[in-house]
């Protein structure tokens, strides 16, 4: 199988990122799943159940908006493509839908998964909580401190929120707590990765269960503007998940640009910052091998974003891979720019940006944008739960 | 043959290897804690080299890893200190770890230095098996040094038996479904190990996870060529004042 952007290799891989480095311990769940990801999805009452839920529960299909007043300062026309309506407000919750989905069929009872933010943890604990199957949500500790108000939504949704002693105590030692739950529990348990990262096949359930929204973004660009293609797609990207689904079915259409937006902290080089394709070099974390900020001994550096949900040391293998190839444009946007352009956004066309969005939006102006340029931004989610970030800027 | 190989074909049962992080309790501990543990009965050393992130290990051993790597240990360090290890001990070490360190440092020349130093094998946990037979198998091979996968209760009978066939010294049986330094109940283990050992597999195997003390080392050599030690050992020497006496205690508990 030859690899393409929208589909790896039989050993996971995008050139040379992807993979399935696991321990032993890993592998029969692993092979399972890879072995039956693919066969499941493509059955008619999965396809059937999981458009369904997406429709009724979640809200799909979310609006592509013509957002006039950027458009008009901006000097092109901008779409906003809605994620932050979805239920749980943001695109986490399409692809836990469609794990349990795919969980259940595999006979799992016990679901578990890891958050920085809390948005993946509470898309986790919401559809735990639809189909009446246990949660756990593996949490760092500074990040149960730091977001509390999504520590609570997860404990009243039924989940168990439990914390991550180890190493820095943040979304990737949650990340090492949940692999290592899954260890002990290999028999009724499935781990519910919330980004295109961890070992094959991952990275590409999660796109494909995230392709949903460039697969409507095509349809509503044709009924709105006669054409499928934008020429800009721009969202933000810390593993990666919005982006992959909001790149998917632009991937092999040439002529869109793929505009990617990492966290560049207080500035990409101020030691400060989760600006992944400009700070790392290829290794391997959670399974898989792809750009990872590291020290030069191999040693995992802590990143920092004012975004929980970008404070990731690492990049999905896709968008290795989009990077190296040039296939896509890898941009950042630092703390204060993103804060500026939350509030900006809200201004203009009252919608409050989670902060991870804030960060697409903070480099609309560098595009050097023409007017018959059609620019989709994929709006991820919603900015309720930055509210304690924001008021401290009001 | 290699020293590993050497060790199993000089001894067939009852083979104990201890697990110790390279650089703990204090960076120069290194070669004292190898020494300790051969002159008190160990007759394998596996060495952990300290990753932030080590996804197979319990808290005990990333504990471990996490002072380790304050103190200042790293693959270039741990070679500057093996420099010596052949001039005081004959006794065989495998170096374990996690692949990226050893990825950042290069695969070649990791491979040429620890067999200069007189390294004798690998654990490397997350090396999948595709990997190793595509890319890294040979680089291992053409350093003379031994490469051990690991097995566990879930592992199927045909896949044991390819990863016997790519492993050479011993074959690592994880006892249980967990990570390192569990509690688990080690009675159900049983059934797998006589499994294992009714395989009648190519190499030696060493039962790994959960074994902390004389009952669990016993129960694994009843089925198997031995065991290995690793968080328990780690525990005894977290509060130790004295390297020695504290291997020494240590490993007349488990051996007596």
């Amino acid at each position: 199988m030859v690899t393409t952007y929208q589909q790896p290799d039989a050993q996971g891989y995008y050139g040379q990122f992807g993979g399935a480095y696991i321990p032993e311990m890993l592998h029969r769940n692993v092979a399972e799943l890879r072995e039956q990801y693919l066969t499941i999805m493509q059955e008619p009452d999965f396809k059937a159940e999981f458009e369904a839920l997406l429709k009724d529960y979640v809200g799909r299909p979310t609006p592509l908006f013509h957002a006039e007043r950027l458009s008009e300062e901006l000097g092109a026309t901008i779409f906003l493509k809605r994620e932050d309506l979805c239920h749980t407000g943001a695109h986490k919750i399409n692809n836990t839908i469609g794990q349990i989905l795919l969980a259940r069929r595999l006979g799992k009872t016990r679901i578990i998964a890891e958050t920085g933010a809390g948005q993946h943890g509470v898309a986790t604990a919401t559809v735990c909580a639809l189909k009446g199957m246990q949660c756990i949500v593996y949490m760092g500790e500074k990040d149960i401190e730091r977001q509390a108000p999504n520590v609570a939504r997860m404990k009243m949704l039924g989940a168990t929120v439990v914390p991550a002693i180890s190493g820095s105590k943040t979304l990737k030692d949650a990340t090492n707590e949940a692999i290592r739950d899954w260890i002990n529990n290999p028999h009724d348990t499935h781990y519910i990765i919330g980004s295109v990262v961890g070992p094959h096949p991952y990275p590409d359930m999660v796109a494909r269960f995230q392709s949903v929204i460039s697969k409507e973004t095509r349809q509503q660009l044709l009924e709105k503007t006669g054409t499928e293609l934008p020429t800009h797609v721009v969202a933000c990207v810390g593993g990666g998940s919005n982006a992959a689904g909001a790149f998917y079915h632009f991937l092999d259409e040439k002529e869109v640009k793929l505009v990617a937006v990492e966290a560049a902290g207080h500035g990409v080089h101020t030691g400060m910052s989760a600006a992944t394709t400009q700070l790392g070099k290829p290794g391997i974390l959670h399974g898989s091998k792809s750009l990872l900020m590291q020290t030069a001994d191999g040693q995992v550096i802590e990143p920092h974003s004012i975004s929980a949900g970008l404070d990731y040391p690492g990049i999905g293998p896709l968008h290795a891979y989009l990077f190296e190839s040039r296939r896509g444009v890898f941009l950042s946007a630092t703390d204060e720019e993103a804060l500026a352009s939350a509030f900006h956004v809200s201004k203009t066309e009252g919608i409050i940006p989670a902060l991870e969005t804030a960060h697409a939006f903070a480099i609309l102006d560098k595009l050097n944008l023409k007017s018959t340029d059609r620019v989709v931004v994929c709006l991820s989610g919603r900015g309720d739960k930055d509210l304690a970030t924001y008021m401290q800027h009001l | 043959m290699s020293r590993i190989q050497q060790l199993f074909h000089r001894k067939k049962q009852r083979v104990l290897n201890v697990y110790c992080t390279a650089g703990y309790p204090k960076l120069q501990d290194t070669l004292e804690v190898i020494l300790a543990l051969e002159q008190n009965g160990a007759d394998l050393i596996e060495l952990g080299m300290p990753y932030s992130d080590p996804l197979a290990d319990g808290p005990v051993i990333q504990a471990s890893s996490t002072i380790a790597l304050q103190n200042g240990m790293s693959i270039e360090v741990l070679f500057e200190q093996l420099k010596e290890l052949r001039l005081k001990t004959n006794i065989p070490v495998i170096l374990m770890g996690y692949m990226n360190p050893v990825l950042q440092y290069g695969f070649e020349r990791f491979c040429k230095e620890a067999a200069a130093v007189g390294v004798d094998g690998l654990i490397l946990p997350d090396l999948p098996e595709y990997e190793y037979e595509t890319i890294y198998g040979s680089i291992i091979k053409n350093n003379a040094l031994d490469f051990i996968f690991l097995v566990t209760p879930e592992t199927s009978e045909g896949r044991i038996r390819k990863l016997d066939t790519l492993s050479s010294g011993f074959l690592y049986a994880v006892s249980s479904s967990a990570t390192t330094g569990n509690d688990k109940d080690f009675t159900p283990v049983e059934s797998y190990l006589q499994r294992l050992k009714d395989m009648s597999l190519r190499n030696p195997v060493l039962v790994g996870f959960g074994i902390k003390d004389k009952a669990s080392f016993e129960t694994a050599g009843k089925y198997t060529n031995g065991a290995i030690i690793g968080s328990a050992y780690i525990k005894a020497l977290e509060h130790s004042a004295d390297i020695r006496a504290t291997t020494k205690q240590f490993l007349q508990q488990v051996l007596q």
